[in-house]
């Protein structure tokens, strides 16, 4: 038998034992009869020569080796059984444990399914990512996307990497169905064997396909072909019109596939592409992704990557000097999430530190007064080992309990708070309960319960076990005390630093709302547009049909003006590009940014900037005129600091000519309310769309926006404006539409939201570090009680026996507060560097945060400091 | 009567398993095959027979089967598994091993004085 069936068949053992000593005893009996004795003496003999049979048993059992087991067993039963006696103390206990565990394995679920989990590719750990790399930086850092001729280079001499690339192309789905603007993605050939992506129905491109002049070919995703096709499998073999070109559908991919976060709908090979950007050395346009060949090693791709990036700088100075190329291993890309996501995580662990300090209080305070029990166990003959497990099985039963109901709230939990995250979260549909988070709940439900449970744990009474038989009621708390005040201390420390926290927010918050955006963002909407595929080919067709929706969209009942622009106010999207204030470009990594935006002369209108000086661009500004820009404020002080910029020159590489400032406006918050300060490009510039070159038009066109100011609800003319701008061709489509106002909110969605979080725990902080100051002061002052009647028989009167308890609580939150505002310091940067928008420490929060805190700890403490003025000298010292 | 003496530390299961050796035996018949053999020399305290041999049984040296007795009894019978007997040949070497070192220490001991 092994241990766990000897455990099981513990009754059957029990009674084997039973059998077989009585056996002995009779035998022995019977045989000292046939010497001659009488029955009942020689079963006396017997019986001594045994021992005590229930001794004896106990000797079997520990040999049996089972006795741990057993003994946790009852442990167990006995933990149970106390809760259940205690239905107060496991209520307020448990509660506490699932509201911090709770909170703490939602955080984890989230934690785990965004940042942690490998992607779904097959076998995700040999998949790297490639990127180039320059020796000096840009405002967007010094890692680069590859362009088309590195990447041929790359892969033809690589012996350790097989690569894929691809590049993000959207466009308008015309045939079949009602027109769709859509994400598609060119793609090499390899990419799906590469992720191990399976297509079916149907097949992957053929490497023949993957060519100019091949047969174009598309691939479509599995919810697409849902979508247009209504899942039929005939789908295969028929025509898809993709940005006004035809493709035959080959495959379909699986469900639920996507690129790094990307959905996708259409995927076309990428060697299909005849444009100059497929020839150009400039055009850091396309992903990589490779697979390390089995038996290689990152470092040894590295180190081929940077010879080929040394080759090449030397072959091709003008474009790759400086340049080489890195791999890494392919993590999911998830942006500014991770610091949000890290920060939550440490705020909820502060949660569940509060709620471990209180539990732990809670159960010192009843081990004290179990001190007795427990003296007369010791005396019994229960080895302190044996009580310490005890008490920690005890502990771990209300920690494993208080985690079964951490993980049911995370259960029901997680979809709402995933679905109330600010914009979109990356991966959400990663983020779901699975073993790991189980396993984490397990951790830090067993991890909590030896935090709370080890103190009172190691306080089962050895030594002096005499005197606490002997003292009965009549102890003076001294040695909890101080335990006590240190749990204590640390709940307000930890409470303090949440407060803190969720009051530098708030500020920040407050003043984020009450900044200017620069532009006036009531009533207007603002969509991109997709121009039908087949203007896109001739630029006087480009130009004519911007103008015409412009005329139509101005018809709408309820416009009152209407603008176009490249880079909307406050919406992702960048514009960045380097400018010279003379002829002589200045070497790449010494230029100064600017954002650019191509805007119609009634944008000022629309937006609603000020002009600071000179004029706004107009109608007169065309083709084949003076090329003219306007500046910003910052752009004033940034390029022409004591000058006046009106007249001067500045090269910012869209066409051969410089532009001539004409105007001064106001500064836009481009980045949005909160990142704007910090951003690294501030200055702006806007040029006119009519002005753009005829080669950059289709480019452009692919980017613009329009912008609608209007007299009435912004959203109500979206409708109309979507049917007036559907074009000849009924191919026309608007998407991405927002209202200003709602761009100019969502800047701060992240702020709001984390200030909204914080603010639930440190109110949550705040209840429970009241809840534990107030139970372990009427637990101190309880244990108290004959001293306080001593005091007040020898005259003490209420008031000062109410000040005494008060005092003592006082000393607690001081320090508490004290070590709390060191610790709030060392947050409130731990925030400064992970929230846009969030400035230093400002003293005035710590003025404000810290008196709610003392105040209501000396409310709680209010309770039972009345209790022990109340207190009958009479009946306190008869108590014993 | 012989003068009685308590059993070395770790003996009583060499004995045990010496006992056990020669044919499968219940609990009593090994306590007093114990005594008998020993010449009443070794006192076997009965209430530590039967901790060691469930001990023994818990480490695989023993097995047990319910068999009846000659007089048509139920009791637990003991007998050597294939672990115990090795275990038993190596013990009984070393216990060999150590019983002739003492005795050459006490006969040199004994030369000595003459």
């Amino acid at each position: 038998m092994n241990w766990w069936q000897r455990l099981l068949r513990r009754k059957k053992m029990e009674d084997q034992l039973e059998k077989e000593l009585r056996f002995h005893l009779e035998q022995h009996a019977s045989e000292l009869i046939a010497q001659g004795l009488s029955p009942d003496e020689a079963r006396r003999q017997a019986r001594l020569a045994l021992g005590g049979p229930e001794q004896v048993k106990e000797n079997c059992r520990d040999a049996r080796g089972t006795r741990w087991m057993e003994d946790l067993l009852q442990d167990f039963r006995y933990a149970l059984r106390m809760l259940r006696k205690q239905p107060g103390f496991a209520a307020v206990a448990l509660l506490t444990l699932a509201l911090g565990s709770g909170a703490t394995t939602v955080m984890f679920t989230v934690v785990n399914g965004v940042l942690l989990k490998p992607f779904h590719y097959g076998d995700p750990g040999g998949l790297v990512r490639l990127q180039e790399q320059t020796d000096w930086s840009t405002p967007q850092g010094n890692l680069w996307a590859f362009t088309y001729p590195n990447y041929l280079d790359c892969k033809r001499e690589s012996r350790s990497l097989d690569m894929a690339a691809w590049s993000i192309s959207r466009g308008t789905v015309s045939v079949p169905g009602p027109a769709e603007y859509i994400d598609g993605l060119e793609m090499s050939s390899e990419l799906f064997s590469l992720l191990g992506v399976n297509v079916a129905p149907g097949r992957m491109f053929l490497p023949e396909e993957d060519r100019p002049g091949a047969p174009p070919v598309v691939i479509l995703s599995h919810s697409f072909w849902q979508r247009h096709f209504a899942a039929n499998p005939a789908a295969i073999g028929m025509r898809l019109v993709f940005d006004g070109k035809p493709y035959t559908i080959v495959g379909i991919t699986p469900a639920g596939f996507r690129l790094d976060d990307n959905e996708l709908d259409v995927f076309t090979p990428l060697g299909q592409n005849t444009s100059p950007r497929m020839q150009s050395r400039r055009a850091h346009r396309f992903g990589v992704w490779a697979r390390l060949h089995s038996g290689t090693t990152l470092g040894q791709a590295q180190a081929e990557l940077a010879l080929v990036g040394r080759r090449l700088a030397q072959q091709f100075p003008d474009s790759n000097k400086g340049r080489t190329f890195i791999a890494e291993p392919l993590r999911p890309d998830v942006g500014d999430t991770r610091s949000t996501l890290w920060l939550l995580l440490g705020a909820v662990s502060l949660v569940l530190l509060i709620a471990c300090a209180n539990v732990a209080s809670l159960l010192l305070a009843r081990a004290v007064s179990r001190e007795r029990e427990l003296a007369i166990r010791v005396a019994l003959g229960a080895g302190r080992g044996r009580l310490a497990r005890q008490c920690l099985t005890e502990s771990a039963v209300l920690g494993l309990s208080g985690g079964l109901l951490g993980v049911w709230i995370a259960a029901i939990g997680i979809r709402p708070f995933v679905a109330f995250w600010p914009g979109t979260l990356p991966r959400a549909e990663e983020v779901q309960l699975d073993w790991h988070v189980l396993l984490f709940a397990l951790v830090i439900s067993l991890w909590s319960s030896l935090l709370f449970g080890l103190a009172p744990a190691l306080r089962t009474p050895v030594r002096e076990l005499e005197q606490t038989l002997r003292a009965g009621a009549r102890t003076v708390a001294g040695g909890s005390r101080r335990l006590h005040g240190a749990f204590v201390i640390s709940e307000m420390a930890l409470a303090v630093v949440l407060l803190v926290s969720a009051g530098l927010l708030g500020r920040t918050l407050l003043r984020l709302t009450s900044l200017d955006p620069g532009v006036n963002v009531h009533n207007v909407v603002t969509a991109r547009t997709a121009l039908s595929p087949a203007t896109l080919a001739n630029p006087a067709r480009i130009r004519a049909a911007w103008e015409e929706i412009l005329d139509r969209a101005r018809r709408v009942p309820g416009v009152q003006a209407i603008a176009m622009l490249d880079t909307v106010p406050m919406r992702e999207g960048n514009n960045t590009i380097g400018y010279d204030l003379t002829a002589a470009a200045a070497p790449e990594d010494k230029r100064p940014f600017v954002l650019a935006n191509s805007v119609t002369p009634d944008y000022l209108e629309v937006a609603g900037i000020p002009l600071r000086r000179g004029r706004f661009i107009n109608d007169q500004d065309r083709k084949g005129r003076e090329s003219v820009a306007v500046i910003d404020d910052v752009m004033a002080q940034q390029a022409f600091p004591g000058q006046d910029p009106i007249g001067k020159h500045v090269w910012i590489g869209i066409g051969p000519d410089p532009v001539t400032v004409v105007g001064i406006v106001g500064h836009v918050r481009q980045w949005g309310l909160a990142a704007d300060d910090q951003a690294q490009v501030r200055a702006q510039l806007y040029y006119p769309f009519a002005q753009v070159p005829d080669e950059l038009l289709r480019r452009w066109s692919e980017l613009m926006s329009i912008a609608v100011r209007t007299g009435i609800d912004p959203l109500s003319v979206v409708e109309p404006l979507r049917r007036e701008v559907r074009g000849v061709s009924d191919d026309q489509v608007l998407y991405e539409v927002h209202t200003m106002e709602q761009l100019a909110k969502d800047t701060i969605a992240t702020q709001r939201f984390l200030l909204l979080l914080f603010a639930i725990f440190a109110g949550l902080a705040l209840l429970l570090a009241c809840i534990g100051i107030y139970g372990v002061l009427a637990y101190l002052t309880g244990q108290r009680v004959s001293e306080i009647g001593v005091r007040m028989a020898l005259g003490a009167t209420a008031g000062q026996v109410t000040r005494m308890v008060l005092r003592q609580s006082l000393g607690m939150i001081f320090v508490g507060v004290g070590v709390g505002i060191l610790a709030a310091l060392a947050a409130g940067r731990v925030l400064m560097h992970t929230v846009d928008g969030m400035q230093s420490n400002e003293p005035s929060t710590f003025i404000i945060m810290i008196p709610v805190l003392v105040l209501a700890a000396l409310l709680a403490s209010f309770g039972p400091a009345r209790r022990a003025s109340r207190i009958d000298p009479i009946r306190a010292l008869r108590q014993d | 009567m012989a003068e009685k003496s308590d059993l070395p530390q770790g003996t009583l299961d060499l004995l045990i398993l010496n006992v056990v050796a020669l044919g499968p035996v219940h609990g009593y018949a090994i306590a007093q095959r114990l005594e008998q053999v020993s010449r009443g020399v070794v006192q076997v305290p009965q209430g530590s027979l039967y901790p060691a041999l469930h001990r023994l049984e818990n480490r695989g040296l023993l097995a047990a089967d319910w068999e009846e007795t000659e007089s048509g009894r139920e009791a637990k019978f003991y007998r050597l598994t294939r672990k115990g007997r090795t275990q038993l040949e190596t013990e009984a070497a070393s216990w060999q091993r150590l019983i002739d070192a003492v005795g050459l220490v006490l006969k040199l001991s004994e030369g000595g004085a003459e």
